[in-house]
């Protein structure tokens, strides 16, 4: 039996691993495109303030990982995939067959059609080397744009604030983290950045981004000029573009594989090719809370996708993939902000907020019925999981919704009073 | 060591807010919390202001050992001059905002002045700030810890807090903290109102560190957890009784007050007494207790948690009230009880909690009660006053109404607030005040037990059992017994009490700690943690520089030798029954000899040689 | 055998000393905010009730974790935060459905119970034995563990 999983991101390492603790014998082997061994995207912007070096960010650290688990690991990209022979092409002209196939090709940043955005100083901040030349560009005081505050946009803030760049934030929405924070937390979030010395622009769209070029009788200080639509232009050494990310399964054209805004699973994460699963960022698999397909591209999906696919893949499909509860933690500058669920909340469903404007201290809670469905918070850092627990768990809060609906604080004592009732007594 | 080495100075009449370090100098000299608070006071107040003047201090303060893992590590005290006695105010509580403050990073916070309109201190660790308390003022210390919980949207906020019988002047209200504990006596509570500072909310997130010595700290602290453990009163009377232990025992000796101190033995002692709050009741088959609950790094748990009985009258239509809260510890209930001669722990557990709620102090409030109670019976006070209300000694009924009215200030209720020294001034029978120094009894009668007698007398803060608690000795033997009814050789007791005490608050550990400790317990742990030599001998002498700096701050504030004396009934009228049964309290006996040892004139005054050797401020 | 937490709230009389222990053990600081074990206060009821991770064999924080910074304590079972590999993304404190991994501004790091290596502090701290330290067969863990399963898309796989 030969495993072979298309991508060397979490999901890929994930997999494999779990594979390899399945069945001890079989050929396994991952094929990432990228030079570097297997890394996490999300320890990048903790590589851009130097708190760890390129080693830091990837997924295992050990020497000889992989081969210690007699996992092959290529470097290559995908070039053909032949359904009906099992076979994959490499483009170093490598031929493999499998005879399980994992897709888990993540996502890729999209690149807005705006002129200039091909120019050397602008820059993704996807990759190891997109980090780089970040890193080269983004020196003390330098001028940075930063396009689109959306979830990666707003981590990789407070990287280049600690780089101590004049920064410039220009977002299309009409807040920040607009597909995680409702209009309040993210009025908050742009007041708590803008205290920190962060220029921020919403509803706001860059329109060109120009390079400066110098003269002979005037040197450029700052190699671009950026064009906003309110006719605002700004000077920059380097504009980041984050405007969104999407899956990656352009490579699937032709091969009949199913796809949407991902690569199409059914709830054991298998494509409409029996022998071909996806999982991770490419996969529209199954959201806890809506029931519905979606691609949630977060970490803790990757890793949940990776175990289920790496055992249907082994075990004839015996697990089946509830869904997964989308959430999110972002650290903008020092103040934490988390998201689960339905944080917009259910049609006739009661939700509740608390917001402490001075401190930049706020969560809202969403109930359907007396189940909790979503949440989301600014400032708070302690047992937010616990909104997970009552998420997934679905369990009736009872009495609790009322003093939650109070005090929507009171999460812990909620999930310690319900879900884990038997461990505190029946009566609480 | 285990200071933060700086504190808040608060001006409430300017709204600034300033940190300045601690004087350590002051901190090796009267070791913390209540002699170290007691020493700024000294230093930067005039004894004479009028205690609810802009002038007087207010001072919010933490030991070396609060928020260390000490046991009952968790200690503050509030300081200021008291209302009540026009004497030095000096509360103390337990709970869990002492060590928070600590945590914070502060050893103490000093209010000065008076804000124009209501406010509340904010700290969270480094900043600290006055904030608007307009929508709390007129609300319960329960109404606004919720509020400003929810303001701040943090379940850990640790809150202090008045309620609404400071905000109209009762003269005992207390600051609540954590919904339950107190810094109740001698109206710290109407100091604070006196400055329209509703509440101090505070969140420390840096902890304490800089323990002198981590490994002898840790042995010591260890050593000092065991011999709480293998105490009979520390490791099992009080966890499972609290301090209502007491109520049979005393009961027995024929030392519980009665009737407003007529009586020394109470029929329905039983009833209200710590082995009832265990009895389930026969409406739902729960006991009163639920629970007890430990204060901040408490190994004994001495406090209760309880719950009313749902079909109760006080409580019936109120749902509120049905849940549970800090119930009933000894003090409070014989005050509550015996005093008044109500013998209903369903009522006394529901004035138990509105004293909780709105900042009353329990003890003082259920001496005015059965002052006038007693007022009442004599024909001074009547219905007309009460506006119907039968104050008849005995009447749940009356004591639940009592309590609201005081609670809100309303009608009756303000005259309740005077305490019993002015109430029964107001009505023209000043010898029915059961006080000293203007402050109301503690739950032990001076006929029974002779050495409290000289200590309540003594007290620097008006009559009190915290102020040296020869309870300890003369019924409990500890550290070794003496006779309760023996006057002779009460005065060293009392002294040696009164000193050890003022260490021990000072140190930010719990009195009842001396159950089972004595200073050589203490010492050690002190030692580890501060710098310097701290020798059981040198807290003795700390503990005895801070008395006598008290008693000077009390001379100068005008109260004479005169004032050290008891209300004539425990002086003339003897014991009816029980063991003391003929015995009156023989103070004037004592006093002479403890003035002697104290190294005090005739007078009562500190003398220029005692001022030398103890080095007392100038 | 493998020994775990065991937990008793009936015994809790809300003191802290449990929280003193684990941040002094771990942080060098008598620190309730930094605290792995954390006693929650049902007022209402008079109910106290210390809360810890525990070490649940799903792991949620591990695998959440995007640069094996949680790694399996094979002497004890527990899950240890690696702080130098940690780079504070915080994904296993919204992926731990037990809320027991918290972030640490200070270091910029997680933490969570590691069981003190084998010597759990809160336990020995504890006055009322609260919590003690016992064979896991015994503990009430394993119907917190039942729940924990059911969460687990995983499950029948690990049958």
């Amino acid at each position: 039996m030969h495993y072979v999983i298309i991508g060397a991101g979490p999901t890929g390492v994930l997999a494999a691993e779990h594979l390899r603790k399945l069945d001890k014998h079989s050929d396994i082997t991952i094929v990432g495109d990228e030079p570097e061994p297997p890394y996490s995207r999300m320890a990048i912007p903790y590589h851009l303030i130097g708190n760890i070096g390129e080693e830091g960010t990837y997924l295992r650290k050990d020497e000889g990982h992989f081969e210690k688990l007699n996992i092959n690991v290529r470097q290559a990209l995908l070039s053909r995939l032949e359904r009906d022979t099992k076979t994959l092409t490499l483009s170093n002209g490598e031929t493999l067959s499998y005879d399980k196939l994992l897709l888990a090709t993540g996502s890729h940043p999209i690149q807005p059609p705006i002129p200039g955005i091909d120019l050397p100083q602008v820059s993704t901040c996807w990759t190891l080397e997109d980090a780089r030349k970040i890193r080269d560009l983004a020196g003390e005081h330098a001028k940075v744009v930063l396009m689109g505050a959306g979830f990666i946009g707003s981590i990789v803030l407070e990287a280049l604030a600690l780089r101590r760049v004049d920064l410039t934030v220009v977002e299309m929405g009409d807040r920040m983290v607009p597909r995680m924070m409702n209009q309040t937390a993210g009025n908050l979030l742009s007041a708590w950045a803008r205290s920190k010395g962060v220029t921020v622009h919403t509803s706001t769209k860059i329109e060109s981004i120009r390079a400066n070029k110098s003269r002979w009788w005037r040197r450029a200080k700052h190699p671009l000029k950026v064009h906003l639509d309110q006719g605002e232009e700004l000077d920059a050494d380097l504009l980041i573009s984050a405007a969104g990310v999407r899956s990656n399964f352009d490579f699937l054209e032709g091969t009949g594989i199913e796809t949407e805004q991902g690569i199409l699973v059914n709830d054991h994460l298998q494509t409409n090719d029996p022998c071909i699963y996806a999982a991770g960022d490419v996969a529209q698999g199954r959201d806890f809370s809506t029931g519905e397909y979606t691609v949630q591209a977060i970490q803790p999906t990757a890793a949940e996708h990776a175990k289920i696919a790496a055992n249907n893949m082994v075990r004839d499909n015996s697990v089946t993939h509830r869904g997964s509860v989308n959430m999110n933690v972002l650290d903008t500058l020092g103040l934490i902000s988390t998201s689960f669920g339905l944080w917009m909340g259910v049609d006739g469903g009661d939700s509740c907020e608390l917001l402490d404007e001075a401190d930049y201290r706020y969560i809202q809670l969403q109930f359907d019925g007396d189940v909790l469905v979503g949440a989301s918070s600014l400032g708070m850092t302690q047992h937010m999981g616990v909104i997970r627990g009552l998420i997934q768990s679905a369990v009736p809060l009872g009495k609790w919704k009322a003093r939650l609906m109070d005090d929507p604080t009171r999460v812990m004592e909620a999930y310690l009073a319900t879900v884990q009732a038997q461990a505190v007594a029946a009566k609480v | 060591m285990s200071w933060s080495k700086k504190l808040l100075r608060v001006n409430l009449t300017d709204g600034t807010i300033k940190e300045e370090p601690t004087n350590m100098e002051w901190a090796n000299e009267y070791l913390g919390q209540r002699g170290l608070a007691t020493r700024y006071m000294v230093e930067e107040m005039d004894p004479k202001v009028d205690a609810l003047s802009p002038e007087n201090m207010l001072i919010f303060a933490t030991g070396p050992l609060t928020g260390t893992n000490a046991s009952t590590g968790g200690r503050y005290s509030v300081i200021t001059k008291s209302p009540l006695t026009g004497a030095v105010a000096c509360s103390n509580s337990g709970g869990f905002i002492g060590a928070e403050l600590k945590f914070a990073g502060w050893d103490m916070i000093i209010f000065e002045g008076k804000a124009a309109s209501p406010v509340y201190l904010s700290v969270y660790n480094d900043k600290a700030e006055l904030l608007p308390a307009d929508d709390l003022w007129g609300k319960s210390v329960w109404e606004a810890d919720e509020l400003l919980h929810k303001k701040h949207a943090d379940p850990y906020l640790r809150i202090a807090a008045i309620g609404r019988s400071a905000e109209k002047g009762c003269l005992y209200a207390g600051i609540i903290n954590d919904l339950h504990r107190a810094a109740g006596r001698s109206g710290v509570g109407t100091v604070m109102a006196s400055k329209n500072l509703k509440a101090v909310v505070v969140r420390g997130t840096k902890g304490v560190t800089g323990v002198r010595d981590e490994a002898a700290f840790q042995n010591a602290v260890a050593a000092g957890k065991q011999v709480l453990a293998e105490n009979a009163v520390t490791g099992q009377g009080l966890p499972t009784y609290g301090t209502q232990v007491l109520m049979n025992v005393i009961n027995e000796v024929g030392a519980l007050p009665t009737r407003n101190m007529r009586e020394v033995q109470f029929e329905g002692a039983h009833n209200v007494s710590g082995e009832a709050m265990h009895e389930p009741r026969k409406t739902d088959g729960k006991p009163n207790l639920t629970t007890n609950g430990g204060c901040f790094a408490c190994t004994i748990a001495c406090g209760r948690i309880s719950t009313i009985d749902p079909q109760h009258f006080s409580v019936k239509d109120k749902p509120e009230y049905q849940k549970n809260s800090g119930g009933l510890e000894y003090e409070a209930a014989w005050a509550l009880g015996p005093d008044t001669g109500v013998d209903d722990i369903d009522a006394l557990t529901y004035v138990n909690f509105l004293c909780n709620e709105d900042g009353m102090d329990p003890i003082s409030f259920g001496s005015t009660v059965a002052a006038a109670m007693e007022l009442f019976e004599e024909g001074v006070i009547t219905t007309e006053h009460t506006g119907g209300v039968e104050l008849k000694f005995g009447s749940a009924e009356a004591l639940c109404w009592a309590a609201e009215v005081t609670a809100k200030g309303e009608g009756f209720g303000l005259d309740l607030g005077l305490g019993s020294k002015r109430l029964c001034e107001k009505y023209g029978r000043p010898e029915l005040s059961m006080t000293v120094k203007g402050q109301e009894f503690p739950a032990y009668d001076p006929r029974g037990i002779q050495g409290i007698g000289l200590a309540y007398a003594t007290s620097n803060r008006g009559a009190c059992h915290l102020r040296g608690y020869t309870i300890s000795s003369e019924i409990l033997g500890i550290p070794e017994k003496t006779d309760p009814l023996e006057s002779a050789g009460k005065a060293g007791l009392v002294k040696a009490f009164q000193d050890a005490t003022a260490a021990v608050d000072s140190a930010g550990l719990c009195i009842f700690t001396t159950f089972a400790w004595t200073l050589d317990d203490i010492a050690p742990q002190v030692a580890a943690a501060c710098d310097g030599e701290w020798t059981p001998e040198r807290m003795l002498e700390v503990g005895e520089r801070i008395w006598n700096m008290e008693r000077e701050f009390n001379m100068r504030a005008g109260i004479t030798a005169e004032q050290d004396n008891l209300p004539k009934r425990l002086l003339k009228d003897a014991a009816k029954v029980g063991p003391a049964a003929g015995k009156v309290n023989e103070l004037d006996k004592m006093l002479p000899e403890y003035y002697q040892l104290r190294g005090w004139n005739e007078n009562g005054e500190v003398t220029a040689e005692t001022r030398a050797r103890l080095k007392l401020p100038a | 055998m493998l020994k775990s937490l065991h937990i008793d709230p009936g015994k809790c009389t809300g003191c802290l000393q449990c929280e003193l222990a684990c941040s002094y053990e771990n942080e060098k600081v008598f620190n309730p905010a930094k605290s792995r074990i954390k006693v929650f206060n049902f007022h209402d009821e008079g109910r106290f009730v210390p809360y810890t991770c525990t070490q649940c064999d799903e792991a949620w924080c591990m695998h959440a974790c995007p640069v094996d910074a949680i790694k399996l304590n094979l002497a004890n079972g527990s899950k240890d935060v690696h702080e130098d590999i940690c780079v504070g993304c915080k994904v296993c404190t919204i992926a731990c459905p037990f809320g027991t991994v918290n972030y640490n501004a200070d270091t910029g790091k997680v933490v969570k119970c590691d069981l003190c290596g084998g010597d759990p502090k809160c336990a020995s701290a504890c006055p009322t034995d609260a919590i003690t330290y016992v064979d896991a067969e015994m503990t009430g863990y394993d119907r917190m563990r039942a729940w924990a399963a059911k969460t687990d898309n995983n499950a029948n796989a690990q049958a």
